[in-house]
C-alpha cells in the first residue's frame, strides 16, 4: 500500500517548487498529485502557443497568475518566416479574460499582438502588473496608452525590440497622476519623442522604479534630468548620445551618473561619441551588465571603459572591440559570465575588422566563469575551438557564427568538424549550441555522440547528407528545439526518426531537401505532430518528390491550427484530405 | 535522355506553376530569352545589366543551362549566371540555395573564397548512399539551382569583394575581379531590429561628422495582396532601373507586369513615355511614401533626392495609383526637364 499525502500537505510542499519542469514531473505521478499540482500552479509557461489550446490551459490552471507564451519559430528573427505566418495573441487573451481574470502577468515572445489585445488586457485583469513583449509586432502606441491608462497597479511595462506602429509620444501621458507603482519601464524600441516633463513626473512619483530604458529620441539633457529624478535606478537604458559635446553638458552628465550609486546595468548608448564615455566611468566599478552593442565606439576608447568594469558579468559589444579589446576584457573582467560579440556590419560584404578567433580565445582563457558565448566572426580555426573547449568546459551556451558560409579552418583548410567535436566532448553541460563554418556529417556524429544535454541546436549551411540529421536525431537525447537551414539532407533520416520529433518542441527546416511526399508520410505516421509546409506554391502543384521550401514541425495536443495564411499548409492526418489551409481570422 | 528532352521536361515542370504562361519550346538554337512567369517581354526584365547575346552564345549557354548536373548552385562562374536568368521560375525570395560553395569540378576556376576542395563532398558522392528512387529527387531539384545562381548576381551592385586578411592565400584565381556577393536572406543571423538600428545609427553618426551617409538605408516594401513584407537597402542601388529589377525579382509571383520595365539602364529619371506606360493600365506601379507622409509615384525626382526622401515603398495596383497627385505633377516635371 502506498503512502498518501493529504492534499494540504502536498500543496504545502509544492509551494516550494517553482520550476515548471519539476512541477510537470510532479503532475505525472498520479491523478491526485496532478490535481493538486494544477490547482496550485501560478506561473504557466507555454513554449509554443500552438502546442496547446488556450481553453485547455485556462481549464487546467485555474490559479494562473502569470503566463508566458512564445509564438513564431526562432528563425523568424532572421526573416525566414514570412509575415502573416501566425502566432496571434488574441485567442489567448480572450480565453484568459473569460476564465482567468486574476491574471497579473503576461510575457510574450515573437507573437502578433494587436491594440485590441492590449485594450482587452487593460479592461479584463483588475490587478494586472506585468507586461513584457519581446520581438512582438502588430500593435501601436495606442494599445500601450490603454495599458498605461487603465492598469492601476502596473509594475512592469517592457517593450523589447518590438515592431510598434508609432503614432506619437502621447502614450506616456496616459499614466494617471495616481500611478506610482512602476518598477520597470522599457520603451527603447519606440521612435517618437515623449514629453520629457511627463516622463520626469512619472519617474519622480514612482519610488520603486528600478529599471528605465529610454528610446533614442530622449536627448542627453533629458537623460540628465531623469537621472536626477531617479538616482535609485539599478538598470538604465540611455537615449541617444548624438549631441555635440559641450563642456557643461559633459559635467552635468558625469555628475548625474555619479549619483546613481546603485546602477548595475547599462544599455542603449546609441550614437555615443567617445568623448562622452568618461562620464560613465563613475558607474563602471559597480556594473554587472553592459550592452554596448549599439555603440559605434572603437578601440581604444572601449578599453578605457571596460578596464574599469571589474565586476562585469555580462558584456554585449560589437566586433569594433577587436582582438586586443577582448584581450583587455580577459584581463580586467574576471567575473564575466556572458559575452556576445555582434558584427558591426551585418553583411556578407563586411569590411575588414580586426576581430578574429583569437579574441574569443583570450576571453576563454582569462574569464574562468564564462559560460555563455555568442560570437560572430568571419572565419575560425579548429585550434581555437580546441582551446576554448579545453579552457572552458563549463560552457552552457556556445553560439558561433562564422559569417562566411562553408568557411573551413582558414589555417588548415579542413572542416571545423574536430573543433566542434572538442566543444561537444569537452563542454558537458552545453545546453545550447549553434554551429557554422564548413562542417561535414562527421561533425554531427560527434555532436550526436557527446552533446547529451543540448536542448537547442541551430545549424546552417552544413553537412553532406542525411547522415547529418540521422546522427542528431538519434544521438542528442535532450534535444528540444532543432532549427536547420540550407543543409543537404532529405527524407530518409526525418522519417526514420519520426518518433523523436514528439519528444521535441519543434523542428524547423528551410532550404533543405525534404519532399512533400515525406511530409505527408510523416504527418500520417505521427498524429500528434503538426507538419506545416510553408511555401508560396501549393505543395500539390509540384511532384511529390520535389522539395518544399520550409517546414515547421511541432508537437501539439491541439490539432492543426485554424489560422494559417495561404502560404502555410498543415498536412492532414487523413491522407484523403490532402492538405488544408483555412483562411486567417 | 537527350538534352532537348531534358529541356522539354524542365519546361513542363516550370509550367506547372500557375503563374507561368510564357514558355518557349523552341529548339535549343533558337531559345529566346523568356521569363517563365509571364513578365513583360521587355529585355530589361530582371537583367538591365545583360548585354544582348549572340545566337550561337545562346545555343551553347542554354545547352549548359539545361544540363542536369549535380552540384551546388553558384558553382558556375558569374558570366554564366546571368544567362541562366532564362530559366528562372517563380521565386519570391531572392535567396539562393548554397550560393557560395563551388562544386568539386569548379574549385580551381572559381574566384570565390572557399576552396575547400578535398573536403566538401559534392552531391555525386552523397548520391551513392541512397536508394535509386531518391535520385529523381535530386535531379528534380537541380532545375532550381540555375535560378538561384541567377538571382544572386544581377541584383547586387558590382563591388570588389573584400577578402579578409588571412584568406587571400586560399583564393586561387586572383586575376578576375571576384563577383559581388549575394545577400542571403537571414544571414548572417542578425535580428532585423539590430540591422535597422545599426543602419540608422550609422546614418546619424555620419551626419554628425559631416560625412555623407554611407550606411545601409533599409526601407520596407509592401505589395498589395502579398503576404510578404520585404526590406530593401536603397543604397545598394544606383538608379531606378536597378531598384525596379530587384523589386521585380522579389515579388515576381505576383505578376508585376510592366512595373519592372521602367529601368532604362543609366538613366536616373523616367522618360515621359515610360511614365505613360506605367500609368496606362499596367498591372502594378511603384510608389513611395516621402518624408511628409505623402504617397508619390516613384521616378519623378532624381535618384539621389529620391533615396533621401523615401521612407517606404509600396507596389500598388495601377488603378489605385492613378489618383496619386504625383502623377500629373511628375509628367509636368519631366516635360520641363526634357
Amino acid at each position: 500500500m502506498g503512502l498518501r499525502f493529504p492534499p494540504k500537505v502536498l500543496e504545502h510542499i509544492l509551494s516550494f517548487i517553482d520550476s515548471n519542469e519539476d512541477r510537470n514531473s510532479v503532475s505525472l505521478v498520479c491523478k491526485s498529485w496532478f490535481e493538486t499540482e494544477r490547482k496550485t500552479r501560478k506561473r504557466v509557461f507555454v513554449g509554443n502557443c500552438y502546442a496547446v489550446s488556450p481553453a485547455a490551459v485556462t481549464r487546467r490552471f485555474p490559479e494562473m497568475r502569470s503566463l508566458t507564451l512564445k509564438g513564431k519559430p526562432h528563425f523568424a528573427d532572421y526573416n525566414l518566416v514570412p509575415d502573416g505566418w501566425g502566432g496571434y495573441a488574441w485567442p489567448w487573451i480572450e480565453a484568459m479574460a473569460a476564465k482567468s481574470s486574476s491574471l497579473e502577468e503576461i510575457r510574450m515572445k515573437r507573437m502578433v499582438v494587436t491594440d485590441e489585445c492590449l485594450e482587452k488586457i487593460a479592461a479584463s485583469f483588475k490587478d494586472f502588473k506585468v507586461l513584457v513583449l519581446t520581438s512582438c509586432e502588430g500593435f501601436s502606441t495606442d494599445g500601450i496608452a490603454a495599458i498605461a491608462a487603465t492598469c492601476r497597479n502596473l509594475r512592469v511595462l517592457e517593450l523589447r525590440e518590438c515592431i510598434v506602429e508609432d503614432l506619437g509620444g502621447d502614450w506616456l501621458s496616459y499614466f494617471p497622476e495616481s500611478s506610482t507603482s512602476l518598477v520597470s519601464l522599457d520603451f527603447s524600441c519606440l521612435d517618437s519623442e515623449v514629453k520629457i516633463s511627463d516622463l520626469e513626473r512619472l519617474v519622480s512619483r514612482s519610488p520603486n522604479l528600478k529599471s528605465l530604458k529610454l528610446n533614442p529620441a530622449v536627448t542627453l539633457d533629458g537623460l540628465v534630468s531623469l537621472l536626477r529624478c531617479a538616482p535609485q535606478l539599478t538598470e538604465l537604458g540611455t537615449g541617444s548620445f548624438a549631441a555635440q559635446l559641450k563642456p557643461e553638458a559633459f559635467s552635468k552628465l558625469s555628475e548625474a551618473f555619479s549619483n546613481c550609486k546603485q546602477l548595475q546595468s547599462l544599455s542603449g548608448l546609441w550614437d555615443v561619441l567617445p568623448e562622452y564615455l568618461p562620464a560613465l566611468y563613475s558607474v563602471c566599478p559597480g556594473l554587472t551588465s553592459l550592452n554596448l552593442s549599439y555603440a559605434t565606439v572603437r578601440m581604444p576608447d572601449l578599453v578605457e571603459l571596460l578596464r574599469r568594469c571589474s565586476k562585469l558579468q555580462k558584456l554585449w559589444v560589437m566586433d569594433l572591440i577587436e582582438d586586443k579589446g577582448l584581450e583587455a576584457v580577459a584581463s580586467y573582467c574576471k567575473e564575466l559570465r556572458e559575452l556576445r560579440v555582434f558584427p558591426s556590419e551585418p553583411d556578407l560584404d563586411a569590411t575588414n575588422i580586426p576581430l578574429t578567433e583569437q579574441g574569443l580565445v583570450f576571453v576563454s582563457k582569462g574569464c574562468r566563469k564564462l559560460e555563455s558565448v555568442l560570437y560572430f566572426c568571419v572565419q575560425f580555426t579548429n585550434a581555437a575551438l580546441f582551446t576554448i573547449a579545453r579552457k572552458r568546459p563549463n560552457l552552457k551556451c556556445f553560439r558561433l557564427c562564422v559569417i562566411e558560409p562553408f568557411a573551413p579552418d582558414y589555417k588548415t583548410n579542413e572542416p571545423l568538424d574536430k573543433g566542434f567535436k572538442a566543444i561537444a566532448e569537452g563542454c558537458r553541460d552545453l545546453r545550447r549550441l549553434s554551429v557554422s563554418g564548413l562542417l561535414s556529417d562527421k561533425a554531427f556524429k560527434y555532436i550526436g555522440k557527446h552533446a547529451k544535454k543540448v536542448r537547442m541546436l541551430s545549424i546552417a549551411f552544413a553537412g553532406d547528407s542525411d547522415l547529418m540529421l540521422h546522427h542528431l536525431l538519434s544521438g542528442c537525447q535532450s534535444l528540444k528545439k532543432l532549427e536547420i537551414r540550407d543543409c543537404p539532407f532529405g527524407d530518409t533520416a526525418l522519417l526514420e526518426h519520426a518518433a523523436k520529433l514528439e519528444t521535441m518542441r519543434s523542428l524547423w527546416m528551410s532550404s533543405c531537401f525534404v519532399s512533400f511526399g515525406a511530409c505527408k508520410l510523416l504527418s500520417q505516421k505521427m498524429p500528434r505532430l503538426n507538419v506545416e509546409v510553408i511555401d508560396e506554391h501549393p505543395p500539390e502543384s509540384r511532384p511529390e518528390s520535389s522539395p518544399v521550401e520550409r517546414i515547421y514541425i511541432y508537437r501539439t495536443v491541439a490539432g492543426p491550427r485554424m489560422d494559417t495564411p495561404e502560404f502555410v499548409w498543415t498536412i492532414h492526418k487523413n491522407p484523403e484530405n490532402g492538405v488544408s489551409h483555412l483562411a486567417i481570422k | 535522355m537527350s538534352t532537348e528532352e531534358e529541356l522539354q521536361s524542365n519546361v513542363s515542370v516550370a509550367s506547372s506553376s500557375p503563374t507561368s504562361n510564357c514558355i518557349s519550346r523552341n529548339t535549343l538554337g533558337g531559345l529566346k530569352e523568356h521569363n517563365y512567369l509571364g513578365l513583360s517581354d521587355c529585355s530589361s526584365v530582371g537583367s538591365s545589366t545583360l548585354s544582348p547575346l549572340a545566337e550561337d552564345d545562346k545555343a551553347t549557354i542554354s545547352l549548359k543551362a539545361t544540363e542536369l548536373t549535380l552540384g551546388f548552385p553558384g558553382s558556375q562562374s558569374p558570366a554564366k549566371d546571368t544567362e541562366l536568368n532564362l530559366l528562372s521560375p517563380a521565386k519570391l525570395d531572392e535567396k539562393p540555395f548554397f550560393p557560395l560553395l563551388p562544386s568539386k569540378d569548379e574549385i580551381c576556376s572559381s574566384s570565390q573564397k572557399n576552396n575547400a576542395s578535398g573536403n566538401k563532398r559534392g552531391y555525386s558522392d552523397t548520391m551513392d548512399q541512397f536508394a535509386e528512387a531518391k535520385s529523381s529527387v535530386y535531379t528534380e531539384k537541380n532545375w532550381m539551382f540555375p535560378e538561384a545562381a541567377a538571382t544572386q548576381s544581377v541584383t547586387k551592385k558590382d563591388v570588389p569583394q573584400n577578402i579578409p586578411k588571412g584568406q587571400s592565400s586560399t583564393t586561387n584565381n586572383s586575376s578576375s575581379p571576384p563577383a559581388a556577393k549575394a545577400q542571403i536572406v537571414g544571414w548572417p543571423p542578425v535580428r532585423s531590429y539590430r540591422k535597422n538600428t545599426l543602419a540608422t545609427t550609422c546614418k546619424n553618426s555620419d551626419e554628425v561628422d559631416g560625412r555623407p551617409g554611407s550606411g545601409a538605408l533599409f526601407v520596407k516594401v509592401s505589395m498589395d495582396g502579398a503576404p510578404y513584407l520585404r526590406k530593401v537597402d536603397l543604397r545598394s542601388y544606383t538608379n531606378y532601373g536597378e531598384l525596379s529589377s530587384a523589386l521585380e525579382k522579389m515579388f515576381t509571383t505576383f505578376t508585376l507586369g510592366q512595373c519592372g520595365s521602367n529601368g532604362a539602364a543609366g538613366k536616373d529619371m523616367l522618360s515621359e513615355t515610360k511614365l505613360k506606360d506605367l500609368l496606362n493600365g499596367k498591372d502594378y506601379v511603384l510608389t513611395y511614401e516621402d518624408k511628409d507622409g505623402d504617397w508619390m509615384l516613384v521616378g519623378d525626382v532624381p535618384w539621389e533626392m529620391f533615396i533621401d526622401v523615401c521612407k517606404k515603398l509600396k507596389i500598388m495596383k495601377g488603378c489605385d495609383a492613378i489618383g496619386l497627385a504625383a502623377a500629373p505633377r511628375a509628367m509636368e516635371k519631366s516635360k520641363m526637364r526634357a
